[in-house]
């Protein structure tokens, strides 16, 4: 029968509608000031002992609080307002400590069935809920340049332990070459630097006594690959230690990562945070009759002028720290206290017993670099200058042998100290970063841009509606239903697959909008067409349009998401995020224009014999 | 013989195909403009694409202009730009000088300088590296968008149609530049993906008229090509000009209500659906003509046993 559609069909589309209502629902429910504590390492657990002091903590500090949910290990204390929960977490923080991340969030007020369903509000963007947004490159070159030098060294040695004579082990143009006393030796070298160098491509020059040990390009991805990878585990943990909710740590592209932290508003210190090089060597301080050869001498990181010589041989360094908290010493001054692993426990005391009565120092060595824009061949170039900074920052006479818990002293503030703490217990990065794109979107602005974003879907929708009200009349109502409908599904769809919404992504939606009812004028056209100029009558004119249009319909849309498709693949951040929407609306946009107006249309004219439609 | 069949199959019939010659005209022109344009004064590219830092902040009570400069100025910075942005409250800086991590609060605490209020708002720093790898990528993407398209629409039509088509969405991609080059209108990402949005648009827009045509082709008997793509262009005219007028309402609150961040966008979009609804009204139909369309182009493979008309109910 022409223009009623099967049963299965109609309970399908409502189906599909109804589905779609449930999981565009939990938007409408607001959102509530919250604090977030979670353990700062995965060891450490979050349980009944947290909150009951959590607890105290606000009930001591008189601050009120909705409501406490434990879950997963983590604590979840919910507040009236913003302004609670700022004093909340201060609170918190003091009371749990270091081991503790608190963090602000911002709480669904999703109700239980709905959230049992997996129904969960979309994802804002950072441009709607500020924060900042990071890109940073891992120094490639450097990485590369670190493990050739490791290498170097390493051959240094086995040639000196093997009593091979060699005048030089340089690294020149990214190949290791090693210029051999008597270039007979050139073969047993090869072999014996084989055996735990198999990753380099050797290659002998007999008449110049030459060894040269290169990479292959696998073995320098492979190389790379692992610096990216360290990078990412040391900066998420650093993430970790800034206490941020649902941050974003993500590899971009071959040697980029990505960062994002909503809600942080200062950037100068996360940044310090996540680019900090920082690392720590402990040495002995030199004897007076040592070998020049084996001295360094460095300058006081507080005193500029007074210097100290160090040995050149290093105990332990920071990577094998355990764990580093600030205290303060007896005359209240911050000092950083320290517990080293196993290995290094061995290391500091092995180096420390027979030394009792002389100094060991602590040597603070920071990575940076210096950005200098130039002119060359009239375009602007970007000049990086890596370089690094030693200095001591602790130099104090062993009163006995040190094992895995001591404590450094001698640094400048608080501040200071607790971020060195941060960076010990965080980790180091494998290879230099620089921050090559920072956006920091204030909370005010992120509010104002969501306002604003549903103004113009509000405003641009009623547009619509009315044009096509007073346009089609009868068939300009099923084209709005049409319409709600495919912003429900739309938003639903968004949700449901836990899309970022965007700025962009929201301009994406107003433009589905204007552009969904395309199809509609479509099928119109065709209808009216089918009537006036073929002379069908009103059922068939109507079965005939819905037929001829949709092969339209289709091509058209199918370009368009052509289109949108590539822009996704190009696209970053927000601009994705008009992409994803683009694409989501033009799909929900085909259903709804074609399938959910039929069904209208089909239970208004089709069980009847008809003269006209209003069309 | 054109009015014969328009009149016999619609009530409205305006001979498009006339105008043509105005029309190429006036988009020859046009193209000159964009290009003279594009060529000698290019593309005013944002922060994004040439890198650089920007600081937006919000003052409690509107400052000048002139004052917030001088502030800069003798605090040592060089080469920036102060505007308004959205309201006279809020105050856009640029500066194009390196960047060091604390130059937003730097700026901020140094406009903030005697008691006046200052929120900061936002503050963005791409590095010049990743913004002309950028620039390369939205090239890329828009030359890959306009093969993809080719490919498609001659594989679903006909190579005619599908140069035709590709032509016209150069022309609408040109103009548009062109506007935002004459204008010296800040060219940003958001901007490219307008941009690319328009692309969209104007081929649906275009793919409706030449799937009219492809069926007029085939099924109308009477007329030459000329009068055959008059005709189809007459057919789509008032779906064209309807979905242009939604498409445009809602552009339109996108760039009152939707804030200054996206209003280069908005605006990129609005004169992209004017240039795309011309374009697929003038410009397609007339490059298919030029391009010596014919009926044979369009004959469908013929098998045993089927009728030529395909579709009919």
């Amino acid at each position: 029968m022409l223009n009623r559609y099967p049963l299965w069909k109609n309970l399908l589309i409502l189906l599909v509608i109804a589905i779609g209502i449930i999981y565009a629902l939990p938007n409408l429910y607001p959102e509530d000031p919250a604090v977030q504590v979670t353990g700062s390492r995965g060891a450490i657990e979050v349980g009944e002992t947290q909150r009951r002091q959590a607890e105290r903590a606000l009930e001591e500090a008189g601050i009120p609080f909705e409501e406490i949910s434990l879950s997963n290990s983590t604590l979840l204390m919910r507040f009236t307002d913003g302004d609670r929960q700022l004093r909340g977490r201060d609170a918190l923080q003091e009371a749990l400590g270091d081991d503790y991340v608190v963090a602000l969030n911002q709480a669904a007020t999703t109700p239980d069935w709905l959230r049992s369903l997996g129904a969960n509000r979309i994802n804002l963007g950072l441009d709607l809920r500020g924060g900042v947004h990071f890109q940073m490159e891992v120094d490639m070159e450097a990485a590369v340049e670190q493990q050739l030098e490791a290498a170097a060294s390493e051959i240094r040695s086995t040639l000196r332990r093997e009593r091979l004579r060699f005048r030089q082990v340089a690294i020149e143009d990214g190949q290791i070459r090693i210029r051999m006393a008597s270039a007979d030796d050139l073969n047993t070298v090869q072999r014996l630097l084989q055996r735990s160098l198999d990753e380099y491509q050797y290659n002998q020059d007999a008449d110049e006594g030459l060894l040269t040990l290169s990479l292959s390009d696998d073995a320098i991805r492979e190389i790379e690959d692992y610096a990216v990878d360290q990078n990412l585990t040391t900066l998420r943990n650093r993430v970790n230690e800034l206490g941020v909710a649902e941050p974003l740590v993500q590899r971009s592209g071959r040697n980029r990562i990505v960062v994002e932290l909503p809600g942080v508003q200062d950037t100068a210190a996360a940044k310090r945070v996540l680019g900090a090089t920082a690392n720590l060597e402990f040495r002995l301080e030199a004897r007076r009759n040592a070998d020049p050869m084996d001295i360094e001498e460095y300058e006081f990181r507080d005193q500029p002028g007074r210097t100290a010589q160090l040995e050149r041989d290093i105990i332990t360094t920071g990577n094998n720290v355990a764990n580093a908290s600030v205290g303060f010493d007896e005359n209240n001054r911050p000092q950083v206290n320290i517990r080293l692993n196993g290995q290094g426990g061995r290391l500091m005391s092995q180096a420390t017993r027979p030394n009792v009565g002389r100094a060991m120092g602590v040597l603070f060595i920071e990575h940076k670099t210096r950005t200098r824009y130039e002119r060359e061949n009239g375009e602007r170039v970007e000049v990086r200058e890596p370089y690094t900074e030693r200095g001591i920052i602790s130099l104090a006479t062993i009163q006995s042998e040190l094992g895995q818990s001591f404590r450094i002293t001698g640094i400048g503030d608080t501040q200071e100290a607790s971020e060195l703490a941060l960076l010990l217990r965080a980790g180091a990065l494998a290879a230099p970063i620089y921050f090559v794109e920072e956006r920091t979107i204030g909370p005010s602005l992120g509010q104002r841009n969501i306002e604003m974003g549903v103004t113009s879907i509000q405003i641009g929708l009623a547009l619509v509606v009315l044009f096509m009200l007073a346009w089609y009349r009868m068939f300009g109502i099923f084209a709005c239903v049409a319409l709600t409908a495919n912003l429900v599904l739309l938003v639903a769809l968004l949700s449901a697959l836990g899309a970022t919404l965007t700025l962009p992504g929201i301009a994406g939606i107003v433009l589905t909008l204007g552009m969904a009812v395309d199809a509609n004028v479509l099928i119109n056209a065709r209808i009216k067409e089918e009537i006036y100029h073929r002379g069908l009558s009103p059922q068939n004119a109507i079965h005939a349009g819905y037929e001829k249009a949709f092969s339209t319909i289709l091509d058209a849309n199918i370009t368009t998401l052509l289109v949108a498709v590539i822009l996704f693949s190009i696209g970053t951040g927000p601009v994705k995020g008009f992409a994803v929407t683009l694409s989501l609306g033009l799909l929900t946009s085909m259903f709804t224009a074609i399938m959910v107006t039929r069904m209208q249309v089909n239970w208004v004219y089709g069980k009847r014999r008809i003269e006209r439609l209003p069309l | 013989m054109s009015d014969k069949i328009s009149v016999k199959l619609l009530n409205i019939d305006i001979n498009f195909m006339k105008a043509r010659r105005i029309a190429f005209a006036i988009s020859a022109a046009l193209l000159l403009i964009s290009i003279v344009s594009l060529a000698t004064q290019g593309l005013r590219f944002g922060l994004d694409f040439t890198g650089g830092t920007l600081v937006e902040v919000s003052y409690a009570q509107a400052p000048e202009l002139e004052d917030v400069r001088a502030q800069l100025e003798a605090a040592g910075y060089e080469h920036f730009v102060v505007q308004n942005f959205g309201s006279s409250r809020e105050v856009l800086v640029r500066l194009s000088q390196a960047f060091s991590p604390e130059v937003g609060d730097q700026v901020r605490s140094l406009l903030a300088e005697g008691d006046i209020e200052v929120e900061l708002r936002r503050a963005e720093f791409v590095g010049a590296q990743v913004g002309e790898e950028l620039r390369d990528q939205g090239g890329l993407g828009m030359l890959v968008a306009l093969i993809c398209v080719m490919i498609y629409v001659a594989f679903r039509f006909q190579y005619k149609f599908a140069v035709g088509s590709v032509l016209a969405l150069g022309h609408d991609v040109i103009l548009l530049l062109g506007f935002f080059s004459l204008f010296r209108i800040d060219f940003d990402l958001t901007v490219l993906a307008a941009l690319l949005a328009v692309i969209g648009y104007s081929l649906n827009d275009t793919i409706v008229v030449y799937d009219r045509i492809r069926e007029n082709f085939r099924t109308v008997r009477e007329g030459g090509p000329k009068d055959l793509i008059n005709l189809s262009i007459n057919q789509t005219l008032i779906r064209t000009t309807i979905t242009s007028l939604t498409t445009l309402l809602v552009l339109f609150s996108l760039l009152i209500f939707g804030g200054e961040m996206i209003h280069n966008f908005a605006l990129a979009l609005i004169v992209g659906v004017f240039v795309g609804t011309y374009s697929s009204i003038y410009v397609a139909g007339t490059l298919l003509l030029a391009l010596k369309i014919n009926r044979e182009d369009l004959a469908l493979p013929i098998k045993e046993g089927e009728v030529e008309e395909e579709g009919r109910p």
